[in-house]
C-alpha cells in the first residue's frame, strides 16, 4: 500500500498495466518527455522507451483516429486528450468511429481503447478547460464512459477501462488530481465498470453524483446529518452505461431523488438520471427529483466561476428544498 | 526512385502505358507476368461488370444508393494488386476493384450497399476496414495501423484511400503530418476523380497537384496517370517497399476520372459537360488495357465480350442471393453496440419485440 493522489495513481496505474501488458502504448499531446501536463505519464517514456509512451504533433482528431487503427491491429492505446475542451476537434473520429466500429462490422472489428482526459473545473484554469463531457459523449451509443472520484477507485476502474474491450473515456477530475491522498493498493484489482458505488447510506433522500462532487455532496450529507436529514449518497462512478439497478433500488427506499453534477442543467445527465427514476420509482415519490448543477451559460472564467459550481452550502439547500417539499 | 523522377511541383505525371495501350516507358513497367496482367484485367472487368448490374438494378428499385467506380478500374485495382495478404487496406467508399483484389467477395460489397451490416463483416484473413463515408478521417486509421504494425516489429503495410475532395479536410493533412514524423509503414492513395460530388476539382485547392501535398508534410509525394494499371502499379509498388523497409509513407495522387454519377443520387450533367465526358472516356482504363492485352495476344475481343457477359451474369446471380438471404436480424441492431448487451439495451429491445408480438397477434 502506498498513499497516492489521483493523479499519481494514474501514473502508477499505466506503469501498471504497462508492465503487464505489452500491447499497452500511451501517447498525446506533451505525455512522453514531460510527462504530461499534469504529469500522469511522467516517468513511463523513460521506462518503456519512446515506442510505447510518445509525444504527437497537436492534432486530436489524429491521436483518437491513430488509437482506433492501433486498436484494430493487435494494441492496446492509451491516448491522452489534454484537456477535455481540446476533445471537440476529435468528436468526428469519436462518433462516427470510435463508437461504431464494432457494431459496423458485426464484431469482426472491435476498439479496446482508452480516451483519457481531464474533466470539469473549479481549479482556475484558463477558458475552455473545465469543461463536463458527459452529455456530449453519453448520448452515443458504443461508448464507456468512466469518472472516478478517489485514487482508490482511479486504479480500478483505469484496469478495468484498458482491459475492456469496448472504447472507453476515462474522465478525471482534474479538481481532485491533487486534493487529497489515499492508500492504493500496489496490486492488481479492477473495478466493474457500469457499477456504482453507495458512499453513505441514508433514508430520506436519495443523491447521486459523481467525480469531484463526491466529496462536496458527502460535506453537504454530514450537514444535513447534524439536522437530522439522513442522505443516501451514491457515487456513480460509471456514466454510460451506468448502474440502473442501483439508483432506482435507492429511490424505492428512500422516495426522494437529487442528482448532482457540474454540467450545464438542459440536456444534461440530470435529465436521463430524472427520466429513468420517474419511469421507474414515479409511485415511489415524494417529492418532485431534482438536479443540483451548473448553470446553462458559458462557465465564467476564473475570477467568477464559483458562481457556476455548487459548494456544499449550496448542495445542502437542494437537498434541504426536496426533503422539506 | 519514381518519386525522385517525377516532381509534382513541376508538373510531371507517371505515364508507362498511353491511352492507346502503347507502352511509353518500357523502362519503367513493371515486373509483372502476363498472367498476372490478365489476372488484374479480369478483375477490372468484374469490377466494371457488377457496377452496371448495380446500376440497373438500383434503377429497377432492388438496389438502394450505390457509387459506382467506371473510369477508375486501374487506380482501384493497379494499387490493391501489391499488398500481401497481412498488408491492410483503409477504403474511402469507391474502390471496388481494390476490395476484390484484396479478397472481399462481391457478395459481402453488394449486401453493404443493399443496407445489411453484414456486408462489412469480412472474413479473419481480409485485412481491410469497412468503408468509411465521412471523407478522410479513414486516413488517420491507416496511420494507426500502420502505427502499430510497426510497433509490434511486424513489416506490414498500410494503404489508405481518399478523392480529391478528401485532401481538403484537415484529417488527410492530420494524417500525412503524423505518417511523417513517426515514419509510419502507410501509402496515402489519392482517386483525384476530378469532382466531389458536383465540386470540380480546382474548387478544392488552389494547388496544381495534390500530390504536391507530401511537400509539406515532408514525405515524397508522386502523380500518376491514374487510368494507367501499369503506372499505378509501379508507384504502390515503390512507395510499398519503402513503407516495408522502414523508410516511411508515400503520397500518391492517382489521376483518373468519374465516368458515372458519384451516387445513385446524383445527376452529373447538371455540373459537367458532355464534351469533358467525351475526352476521358478515350483514357477508360479498361479500354486501354484491353488494347495493351490484344496487341500482345494475350487477349481477344471475343473472349473479352464472352467474359464480359459471364461476369454480368455472376453479378446477378450473386445479387439475387443478397435480395434472398439479405434482410437483417433485429437482434443484431442491439447485440454488437457492446461486446455485452447492457441492462438497457436488454430492455429496449425486449419491450420492441414484445410490441411486435402484440401486433402479430
Amino acid at each position: 500500500m502506498a498513499l497516492m493522489n489521483l493523479v499519481s495513481t494514474v501514473n502508477h496505474t499505466l506503469d501498471h498495466e504497462m508492465a503487464r501488458d505489452e500491447r499497452v502504448v500511451v501517447f498525446g499531446e506533451d505525455v512522453g518527455v514531460e510527462g504530461g501536463v499534469f504529469r500522469a505519464t511522467v516517468g513511463l517514456q523513460k521506462k518503456y522507451g519512446p515506442d510505447r509512451c510518445f509525444d504527437t504533433p497537436l492534432a486530436e482528431g489524429a491521436i483518437v483516429g491513430m488509437a482506433v487503427g492501433m486498436a484494430i491491429n493487435g494494441l492496446r492505446p492509451v491516448a491522452e486528450i489534454q484537456f477535455s475542451g481540446f476533445m471537440y476537434p476529435a468528436y468526428n473520429q469519436i462518433v462516427s468511429h470510435v463508437a461504431r466500429m464494432r457494431n459496423r462490422t458485426r464484431g469482426r472489428l472491435t476498439l479496446p481503447l482508452v480516451i483519457r482526459m481531464p474533466h470539469g473545473g473549479g481549479i482556475k484554469a484558463l477558458e475552455h478547460h473545465s469543461e463536463s463531457l458527459e452529455s456530449i459523449l453519453g448520448h452515443i451509443p458504443g461508448l464507456k464512459i468512466v469518472v472516478p472520484s478517489t485514487p482508490y477507485d482511479a486504479k480500478g476502474l483505469l484496469l478495468s477501462a484498458i482491459r475492456d474491450d469496448d472504447p472507453v473515456f476515462f474522465l478525471e477530475p482534474s479538481k481532485i488530481y491533487r486534493a487529497f491522498r489515499q492508500e492504493v493498493p500496489e496490486e492488481d484489482y479492477t473495478i466493474p465498470i457500469g457499477k456504482a458505488k453507495i458512499v453513505r447510506e441514508g433514508e430520506a433522500v436519495t443523491v447521486v453524483t459523481w467525480g469531484a462532487y463526491v466529496h462536496d455532496v458527502m460535506k453537504a450529507a454530514e450537514q444535513l446529518a447534524a439536522e437530522g436529514i439522513d442522505a443516501e449518497v451514491i457515487d456513480l462512478r460509471t456514466i454510460a452505461p451506468f448502474d440502473r439497478a442501483a439508483i432506482v433500488e435507492s429511490v424505492k427506499k428512500t422516495g426522494r431523488f437529487v442528482v448532482v453534477h457540474e454540467a450545464m442543467k438542459t440536456f444534461g445527465p440530470g435529465a436521463e438520471l430524472i427520466a429513468l427514476v420517474n419511469e421507474k420509482a414515479f409511485l415511489y415519490l415524494e417529492a418532485p427529483p431534482t438536479r443540483l448543477t451548473g448553470f446553462d451559460i458559458t462557465i465564467p472564467l476564473p475570477r467568477g466561476e464559483h458562481h457556476y459550481f455548487l459548494d456544499a452550502d449550496r448542495i445542502a439547500a437542494g437537498i434541504r428544498d426536496v426533503v422539506n417539499f | 526512385m519514381l518519386t525522385k523522377r517525377f516532381d509534382p511541383l513541376k508538373g510531371e505525371m507517371l505515364q508507362i502505358m498511353d491511352a492507346e495501350g502503347r507502352i511509353v516507358a518500357p523502362e519503367l513497367k513493371p515486373d509483372l507476368s502476363d498472367e498476372r496482367v490478365l489476372e488484374l484485367y479480369k478483375v477490372m472487368l468484374l469490377t466494371r461488370a457488377a457496377d452496371t448490374k448495380a446500376l440497373q438494378l438500383q434503377r429497377q428499385g432492388r438496389m438502394l444508393t450505390y457509387a459506382p467506380n467506371t473510369g477508375q478500374e486501374a487506380a482501384q485495382v493497379g494499387s490493391a494488386a501489391v499488398l500481401r495478404e497481412t498488408d491492410w487496406l483503409v477504403p474511402a467508399f469507391r474502390e471496388l476493384g481494390a476490395w476484390l483484389v484484396k479478397g472481399v467477395s462481391l457478395e459481402h460489397i453488394y449486401l453493404y450497399w443493399y443496407g445489411n451490416e453484414w456486408g462489412s463483416h469480412f472474413p479473419e484473413n481480409v485485412r481491410m476496414l469497412p468503408i468509411s463515408i465521412p471523407i478522410a478521417s479513414q486516413l488517420n486509421h491507416a496511420l494507426g495501423l500502420a502505427m502499430a504494425s510497426k510497433l509490434k516489429g511486424e513489416d506490414d503495410v498500410t494503404i489508405g484511400y481518399v478523392g480529391d475532395g478528401g485532401t481538403s479536410i484537415g484529417d488527410f493533412s492530420e494524417a500525412l503530418n503524423f505518417a511523417g514524423v513517426f515514419s509510419a509503414p502507410v501509402v496515402f492513395f489519392i482517386q483525384n476523380n476530378q469532382y466531389a460530388i458536383s465540386v470540380k476539382r480546382a474548387v478544392q485547392t488552389k494547388a496544381s497537384t495534390l500530390a504536391q501535398k507530401a511537400v509539406a508534410a515532408g514525405i515524397p509525394g508522386i502523380q500518376v496517370d491514374g487510368n494507367d494499371l501499369f503506372a499505378v502499379y509501379a508507384a504502390v509498388e515503390e512507395a510499398v517497399n519503402r513503407a516495408r523497409a522502414g523508410e516511411g509513407p508515400t503520397l500518391i495522387e492517382a489521376y483518373t476520372y468519374r465516368l458515372g454519377a458519384h451516387t445513385t443520387s446524383d445527376d452529373p450533367t447538371k455540373y459537367r459537360e458532355d464534351d469533358e465526358v467525351l475526352v476521358w472516356q478515350a483514357r477508360d482504363p479498361i479500354k486501354r488495357t484491353k488494347e495493351y492485352l490484344i496487341a500482345q495476344g494475350l487477349w481477344s475481343a471475343e473472349q473479352d465480350e464472352a467474359q464480359v457477359a459471364e461476369y454480368e451474369a455472376y453479378a446477378l446471380e450473386v445479387f439475387r442471393k443478397v435480395e434472398e438471404t439479405g434482410e437483417p436480424q433485429l437482434e443484431d441492431f442491439f447485440k454488437y453496440t457492446y461486446r455485452d448487451m447492457p441492462e438497457h439495451l436488454k430492455e429496449q429491445y425486449q419491450e420492441y419485440v414484445q410490441y411486435l408480438e402484440g401486433k402479430v397477434k
